[in-house]
């Protein structure tokens, strides 16, 4: 028991986003990054331009990143970071007036820079919030919202966020100033959406808080051990969110939906790499104290009534969670809220493991039958995970011959290494029992 | 759920033929094809999809390697047969498959002799991920 703990620890630590090159301590990156928000509110308060403000900012981060380490941390790293921020600013609008050579501007310029800077904490919570909602625009492309969410909310560099999602540094920044050209297109103010707006903005942060956390889970394995910490990221910005909006039941349903499913991380893939199924995983390296956070969560929230498809996810992670073994799964509970979370969703992946629970409360051919129907629904774009969940009902249902094909034509159209693998090693093993059988027959 | 950015190569292939033929272009025809892939590269680039782009060295290069019964390797020119050759690819990271035939389809596009479109054949393949999503 211990040591699986201590490997999970292990884990844990090796998957930290590096994003000062290990200069600074953990304490001072946490709080580096923490700041990284208010301080670009408070310079975008000031100097209206959020495109160039954002870019100060993460000017003033690296230099952060290097004085910080050098001459240790500054009285004041909240207002340090926003002084440094500002001369950036400074030196960029006299840059800029120097090239239009416009002297009314000039003058309105220098005016606006002789204000004193807004150092003030009372602001820094309610602009963390503000820039979240700006960054995760529904105007913006969606890997926009992502790259952009990751440097001016998550105090990321343009080389950390390339580096975690496999592009070079130059189409990252790209990325982000496409991003930022939306924001200033749309003309979307630099304050909290509207009430009647707030729900659905709210919406479209959540979704993407959710990719970035996705994108970190579903590569956490092998030669992509780094971006692992995508989800981290995720998991600390949502965080941030359910702090300030503790009453929103499924902002506490994302958190906990993360953190539920990150519980099983350490247990999912095997040495090489390797997926493991649910079924299949050492329970023992799932993380308790996550499962204990998630489940605490969700039991504050799910009696208030008002469910989402976040909370009822989270549900389900947390029954998977609390069986002690795979056998003692509630099935029956999962299918029950499957039921619920079609109501409300119509998305194809929802209804291919709706079938699934539907075979483990009434049998493989129950799910069988709702397979059939998710054939033609041109939506569900990963074919394979159709093919890999019909072999698996078809295996349950003892037609080995027939799982046999429907795994190799799932294997033919999947597009990850560790999942063609897994298909291929499924058919392999069935293959070997076909023929003992035949041997001995 | 939702749909993630997915990465494609475009491997541009091409007959020995054409390959003799390219050396015989004008330089007015060379120029304007290295002008278009320069604005492809920039544009790529600038709408945050680029990834790699290489060119290979001419095909008479090539050299085969291939492991004998015995374990030595044996080297060897390229089969005279081998009518296609690998000429260079890109790399892009899109958010549909349609984007990357988009692609693609411009790349084929450019222009060669007299400004006529080459109308290259582009394989379009997508690159495997190390994702592991949950598989229930």
């Amino acid at each position: 028991m211990h040591a699986d703990r201590s490997a999970a620890d292990h884990e844990r630590a090796n998957r930290r986003i590096d994003m000062t090159g290990g200069l600074l301590d953990e304490r001072s990156e946490h709080l580096l990054r923490d700041l990284a928000p208010q301080v670009l509110g408070a310079v975008v308060r000031k100097f209206r331009d959020f495109a160039a403000a954002e870019d100060a900012v993460q000017e003033a981060l690296i230099a952060a990143t290097t004085q910080w380490s050098r001459d240790g941390l500054p009285d004041n790293p909240r207002a340090w970071l926003i002084h440094v921020a500002s001369r950036r600013m400074a030196d960029h609008i006299r840059g800029e007036v120097a090239r239009r050579r416009r002297e009314h501007t000039a003058a309105e310029e220098a005016e606006r820079l002789a204000l004193p800077v807004d150092a003030g904490a009372e602001t820094g919570d309610d602009d963390t919030l503000v820039l979240l909602f700006m960054c995760c625009h529904p105007a913006l492309s969606r890997a926009s919202a992502i790259a952009l969410t990751l440097r001016a909310v998550g105090g990321l560099t343009t080389a950390a966020i390339a580096n975690a999602f496999l592009v070079p540094e130059a189409t990252m920044a790209q990325r982000i100033s496409r991003a930022k050209q939306s924001i200033k297109d749309s003309g979307i103010p630099f304050q909290l959406p509207t009430t009647e707006d707030r729900a659905q903005r709210l919406r479209a942060v959540l979704h993407v808080l959710y990719l970035i956390f996705n994108e970190g889970y579903a590569s956490s394995t092998g030669p992509q051990l780094r971006r692992a910490d995508l989800s981290d990221e995720a998991i600390r910005l949502t965080r941030i969110v359910y702090e300030r909006q503790p009453e929103n039941t499924e902002v506490a349903g994302l958190l906990a939906l993360m953190v539920l499913t990150d519980a099983r991380r350490a247990a999912r893939t095997g040495p090489n790499g390797e997926l493991i199924p649910l079924a299949q995983q050492n329970r023992r390296l799932w993380d308790r104290q996550q499962i204990t956070e998630g489940t605490a969560l969700l039991s504050t929230v799910l009696p208030k009534g008002s469910v989402g498809p976040y909370q009822l996810q989270a549900a389900i992670a947390a029954v998977h969670d609390e069986a002690a073994s795979a056998e003692d799964t509630d099935w029956p509970q999962i299918l029950a809220l499957y039921e619920f979370l079609k109501r409300m969703s119509d998305n194809p992946m929802i209804l291919l493991n709706h079938a699934v629970a539907a075979a483990m409360v009434h049998g493989p051919g129950k799910g069988l039958e709702l397979l059939s129907a998710l054939d033609s629904d041109a939506r569900l774009s990963e074919r394979h995970r159709l093919e890999a969940v019909r072999a698996h009902l078809l295996e349950m249902a003892g037609d080995r011959e027939a799982a046999i094909t429907h795994y190799r034509i799932a294997a033919s159209r999947a597009t990850s290494v560790p999942e063609r693998n897994y298909l291929v090693l499924q058919a392999a093993r069935l293959s070997e029992i076909l023929s003992a059988d035949e041997a001995n027959s | 759920m939702g749909a993630k950015e997915m990465k494609y190569i475009l491997l541009m292939t091409g007959t020995r033929a054409g390959v003799d033929g390219y050396r015989a272009w004008s330089k007015n025809d060379v120029n304007a094809h290295f002008a278009f892939l320069n604005r492809f590269n920039k544009e790529l680039s600038e709408s945050g999809e680029f990834v790699a782009n290489e060119g290979l060295a001419a095909p008479e290069q090539a050299r085969i390697v291939k492991a004998g019964k015995d374990g030595v390797p044996v080297t060897d020119g390229v089969f005279p047969e081998a009518k296609e050759f690998l000429l260079g690819y890109w790399i892009v990271d899109v958010e549909s498959p349609g984007r990357a035939y988009e692609i693609a389809g411009r790349l084929s596009a450019g222009p060669g002799p007299g400004g006529v479109p080459t109308c290259m054949p582009i394989e379009v393949r997508q690159i495997m991920s190390g994702r592991t999503d949950e598989l229930t």
